[in-house]
């Protein structure tokens, strides 16, 4: 549908650029003011140049050290989470029931761990793997194992991870089901004469139509994970020690915990800055798959 | 067809899997204090209503619900107000910096809430909008009215473009064509686009937690009361958090028949 070039659709489009620029840009100038300044306190500022962006990236100083840290633990959950729960998405959603009541149970019952608030979702896990009071802490200190998340790196690792399939891999499970209830029938009648086994069907019909919701998938769970505080604050607090501190974390820890504001408008700005470029890239591709498919529509 | 060997196993595993948590907590909101303590037990043996009836009765307990309801409400409806027109505007027409402007705004749905917690405690300070429900809807509004826009755009692509242009022949002016035929032809993606706002206003809390002090404070942000000097209060914590799943579990009842292609954001 090619749209019509009219620059009076700036009106319809103003409401939302007031409310968002209200929220989004008079915030942001005031972290860009604070990041170019250092404070003792009784709001006394003095300028303080690119010192802090210098400080931030370089790894021996305090912050640097301390950034860079929680970035690089940030990026490794990211892909660990995304690693587990978009091929866990997948499989669920080709293993949903065609019909009947069993369908509005199973979307009923996806869809519930992402309506609970995020601190409640840490609180759930928080007692769920507790090794005197919770479910699996109790089942698995009984099996022999030596599981507590609150002294242990790898198993406050393991349960943030956990959680965080928990929570999220019903979003991609619903995404791709989507996808795949858009397929007629008739590609599968076709794919059956040609006697294309199970794996064919999946690889030439189903994936190439999820594609467009998996990038959805893909970008939302990345976002969202790359920027995750709640859960893993209310679980772990940030410990054993730093070992699950993400970088939000640390910005809050800084920020309203320290009132280092400086240092926290810095690290405000590359952070997002990251994300901007993430963002950007995940956009382009999918505004490039967008435009390319009713090319092949129309070719076939 | 589009199944896969094992699935029944593979589908009841993982909702196993998904519900088992959800049931230790519900479990656990029905005991008392001493039993969570000193015994294991799947069920409660001595059930006690006693976290719950403190709730309701305490006004500092349920004020949170109230609070945290009233600005997911407000939030809700000026997202979508504000969204249709823009959705609208982004679907039919092409304008100076339309592209641009639409990944500004999809850029900020992606922005971390911890970002921007200290600016908007400074912010709705300087207005005096500081602890009311109107400072955590308009800040919730940074990651809700770029997804509004993002879903209803979506579902207005949907309506052929003939529509308008026979409502404009027959004399409908623009904001009576917009209310009388595209708000009804659209209704289900308004539904979709009410659901995630409502969605994602309900479960942040950072920002709720950080633009609130007495008044105005979210039921999330009362839950770390139950840490107290005698130790944790898990039955009444648990209490609390069976009743914030309870709205989202009402929400997603009435639309899910639209849940799946809510969930493709209206773009399958």
């Amino acid at each position: 549908m090619d749209k019509i070039v009219n620059q009076k659709a700036w009106f319809l489009v103003l409401p939302v650029f007031a409310v968002v620029a209200f929220s989004a840009i008079l915030p942001l100038m005031t972290v860009v003011n604070y990041s170019m300044q250092d404070t003792f306190g009784n709001n006394q500022f003095f300028w303080n140049g690119v010192g802090w962006f210098k400080e931030l990236l370089d790894p021996s100083t305090d912050l640097g050290g301390r950034f860079l840290a929680s970035l690089g633990r940030n990026l490794l959950f990211s892909a660990i989470i995304l690693a587990i729960e978009v091929p866990l998405g997948i499989v669920v959603a080709l293993s949903m029931p065609r019909e009947g009541w069993t369908v509005a149970v199973c979307l009923v019952i996806l869809a519930l761990p992402l309506l609970i608030p995020w601190n409640v979702v840490g609180t759930i896990w928080q007692i769920f793997g507790r090794p005197d009071i919770g479910l699996l802490g109790y089942t698995l200190n009984s099996l022999g194992f030596d599981y507590n998340y609150v002294s242990n790196e790898f198993d406050a690792w393991a349960t943030v991870i956990v959680m965080d399939v928990w929570h999220w891999t019903s979003l991609v499970a619903l995404l791709c089901y989507a996808g795949l209830k858009s397929i007629p029938d008739a590609y599968y009648q076709a794919a059956q004469i040609d006697g294309a086994s199970r794996w064919a069907v999946f690889k030439a019909i189903q994936l190439p139509k999820m594609n467009r919701v998996l990038l959805i998938a893909v970008l939302l769970r990345f976002m969202d994970s790359f920027m995750i505080y709640t859960e893993p604050f209310v679980v772990t607090g940030g410990g054993p020690g730093n070992s699950t501190t993400f970088v939000s974390i640390e910005l809050v820890k800084i920020a309203l915990g320290q009132f280092d504001l400086g240092k926290a408008a810095a690290l405000s700005l590359v952070y997002n800055l990251i994300i901007l470029i993430v963002c950007w890239v995940f956009y382009t591709v999918m505004t490039n798959v967008g435009t390319e498919r009713p090319q092949k529509k129309g070719a076939a | 067809m589009h199944s896969i060997p094992g699935r029944r196993l593979i589908i009841s595993l993982f909702l196993i899997f998904l519900l088992l948590p959800i049931y230790w907590l519900v479990n656990m909101s029905f005991k008392t204090n001493a039993e969570i303590v000193t015994t294991m037990t799947l069920w409660p043996h001595q059930p006690t209503l006693e976290n719950y009836k403190r709730i309701f009765t305490d006004e500092s307990w349920y004020s949170g619900y109230i609070n945290s309801l009233t600005y997911v409400l407000i939030n809700t409806v000026i997202s979508i107000a504000v969204a249709l027109p823009a959705a609208y505007g982004f679907s039919r027409y092409r304008f100076l910096g339309d592209k641009h402007l639409f990944f500004w705004l999809l850029s900020n749905r992606m922005a971390p809430a911890a970002v921007f917690a200290l600016p908007f405690f400074n912010l709705y300070s300087a207005i005096n909008l500081f602890d009311t429900p109107w400072a955590v809807a308009l800040a919730h509004c940074i990651f809700n009215v770029p997804l509004a826009v993002w879903i209803l755009e979506g579902f207005v692509s949907g309506v052929p473009r003939e529509i308008d242009e026979t409502a404009f022949l027959d004399g409908y002016s623009f904001p009576r064509f917009f209310v009388k035929i595209l708000v009804p032809l659209i209704a289900s993606g308004i539904g979709v686009a009410a659901f995630f706002c409502f969605m994602f206003s309900w479960v942040e809390l950072l920002l709720a937690r950080t633009l609130t002090s007495v008044n105005a404070k979210p039921i999330s942000a009362i839950m770390t009361r139950t840490v107290s000097a005698a130790g944790m209060d898990w039955g009444l914590l648990a209490a609390a958090g069976v009743l914030t799943i309870i709205p989202g579990a009402l929400v997603i009842w009435f639309v899910r028949n639209y849940i799946a292609r809510g969930f493709a954001l209206g773009r399958v």
